[in-house]
């Protein structure tokens, strides 16, 4: 994965002086890989028990509006705001887990139910238009995602600390076991509910938290941000980082290269002057080759180790 | 039952002696009765094997005695008080526990972390990994079991080493009783000698007392003090090891299932009646 990862770097690099300097940096790592970064965490976190959360990006969609709402319509000061914000990623990953985990529904039907109505909410409320970021956040915004950098810095920061979550706490190894043998970890008495609601909350909020780096980044609140688009590049990040559909294996860090091996692709190849119409082609090519090689690395593994 | 009739199912000890006993025990789901009438005893120490043939009411039987379910009616002394089961970490609170067949254990985990998921050592915040696989390792090695590394994920391991995880994990939290639902199931005979084994051990060392429930009692004969036979939810023979024989113990289900296929027959004229 890191192999890949630097190939196709150095490869845009050489392709293109542009590539590497300051103002495409921050547009490669800052605007293209920090927000598919922060939100795989998520979605590795929720694959490794067992579910995914295809509503996340119309959290990120929903999650300035909000903001937008509670400033300009009902007064409340910036912070306050901005936490509530983050509370409503936190209820939407509760209600997600409400309806998977205690009502049964599969979290695939789940997520796409409660996706739809996150994206009827924002077009209803908002009429489908744009609308301003709220001036009285805009500082605030330099430290959440309009500074170039403080995206990726965010996005490293994460990675590294859900990582540390991942590998070294209670938490992660319960993740582990829960999507590893289900039963198993309940015969154990690990409190598997608690487990997969505190995942779809942390997924809910870093989708929350997205939305609003975005929305600083831009300057605007854009009801056509967010929606399925990163939602699937996160999916995609963390399944060519090494986390399997079905449960129990999977690495904050390799979504994180997976995130980074997307975003060199979209941009490196609008920079090289690729149009952006066949570049899903060269994406889902990219897509099944690298999964082609994950699966015969692993075989190869298998083969030397027996 | 008219073939046999229990042996002292009841009076082979002395009541003080055993830590578990098990009297007049029925369970039914809804109009099925799974267990007609089931009276046993565990002495202290002791290994005792629970045979009988699929469908006999084995599996029910272990569901009762680990707490996963009450039974309709009858009930369990443990140590000469009777008790009621709350659920199955109330039993192993009470130091009963039981290693299934589908063993609990997570594939994609390391054996140290399999040892002790859900009572990790922790620094803080952080597991203490380094502690976790010093005590795994000893552990095991205190038990005889040979793995080539605590650090290995379970899926790596043979059907035998994964077995035997599964009991010194159990083993690990100092049982009273212990279950063992099937321990040889779909294990070679150099497989089953690990379990086996590790019975053997566990009996010398004496702290802790077993039922193996099986269909296969070739093998696990041989580590039993005493054989109890469970044949339409009834216990229908009970025996020390020493005083049976395998021959007898098939001779038994033998003539059990010729009666079956007898009455079979007999119904011939309905032949979708099946057992």
């Amino acid at each position: 994965m890191l192999v890949v990862t630097v190939a196709l770097i150095i490869y845009f690099a050489l392709a293109s002086s542009n590539f590497l300097d300051s103002t495409n940096l921050t547009t490669w790592l800052s605007e293209d890989a920090a927000p598919i970064m922060i939100i795989a965490v998520g979605e590795v976190l929720l694959l490794i028990c067992g579910e995914i959360d295809l509503s996340v990006g119309f959290v990120y969609t929903f999650s300035p509006f909000v903001l937008h709402y509670l400033i300009d319509f009902y007064g409340f000061p910036g912070i306050l705001a901005l936490l509530v914000c983050l509370v409503m990623g936190l209820v939407v990953g509760w209600i997600n887990a409400f309806l998977t985990v205690t009502v049964g529904l599969p979290s695939f039907i789940t997520t796409l139910g409660t996706g739809f109505v996150l994206l009827g909410l924002v077009n209803t409320t908002s009429h489908a238009e744009p609308a301003q970021v709220p001036q009285t956040v805009v500082g605030i915004g330099h430290w959440i995602g309009n500074n170039g950098w403080s995206e990726f810095i965010w996005g490293v920061i994460l990675v590294a600390i859900f990582h540390v979550i991942l590998t070294r706490t209670r938490w992660g190894l319960h993740t582990v076991a829960v999507g590893g043998n289900l039963l198993g970890a309940q015969e154990s008495g690990i409190k598997v509910k608690r487990i997969k609601y505190g995942n779809f909350m942390v997924t809910g909020l870093l989708g929350a938290f997205v939305g609003l780096q975005v929305a600083f980044q831009n300057n605007t609140i854009d009801p056509t941000a967010g929606g399925y688009t990163p939602m699937f590049y996160a999916v995609t990040a963390a399944v060519i980082g090494g986390t399997a559909m079905l449960g129990g294996v999977g690495t904050i860090l390799g979504a994180f290269l997976g995130s980074v091996v997307l975003a060199t692709l979209t941009d490196g190849f609008q920079i090289i002057g690729i149009s952006a119409n066949p570049l899903d082609i060269i994406f889902g090519g990219a897509i099944l080759v690298a999964m082609i090689a994950n699966v015969q690395l692993a075989k190869l593994r298998e083969a030397g180790r027996s | 039952m008219t073939t046999t009739t229990p042996e002292g199912a009841a009076s082979a000890a002395p009541a003080g002696d055993d830590i578990l006993r098990v009297e007049h025990v029925s369970k039914r789901y809804g109009a099925v009765t799974a267990l007609t009438d089931v009276s046993m005893h565990l002495g202290r120490g002791e290994v005792l094997g629970l045979l009988g043939d699929n469908g006999a009411g084995k599996s029910t039987l272990l569901k009762i005695l680990c707490g996963f379910q009450p039974p309709t009616t009858g009930r369990i002394l443990l140590e000469g008080q009777e008790i009621a089961f709350k659920g199955v970490d109330h039993a192993r609170s009470l130091g009963i526990d039981a290693v299934y067949q589908d063993l609990a254990l997570v594939n994609q985990l390391s054996v140290y972390h399999n040892m002790f998921l859900n009572r990790e050592r922790v620094n803080g915040p952080l597991l203490n990994n380094r502690a976790m696989r010093k005590l795994a390792r000893e552990h095991l090695d205190e038990m005889g079991i040979k793995i080539p590394s605590v650090n290995v994920e379970v899926a790596k391991l043979s059907g035998g080493q994964r077995q035997a995880i599964a009991v010194a994990r159990s083993v690990y939290s100092n049982p009273k009783i212990l279950l063992l639902d099937e321990p040889l199931a779909a294990m070679g005979v150099k497989e089953g000698s690990i379990i086996l084994e590790l019975v053997r051990q566990l009996k010398e060392q004496g702290d802790v007392s077993i039922i193996i429930i099986a269909h296969n009692y070739g093998q696990v004969l041989e580590v039993c003090d005493r054989v109890n036979l469970i044949q339409h939810g009834e216990i229908t023979y009970d025996k020390r090891s020493a005083e049976t024989s395998v021959t007898e113990l098939t001779e038994m289900v033998v003539a059990e299932y010729r009666k079956a296929l007898e009455e079979r027959q007999r119904l011939g004229q309905h032949p979708h009646i099946s057992s």
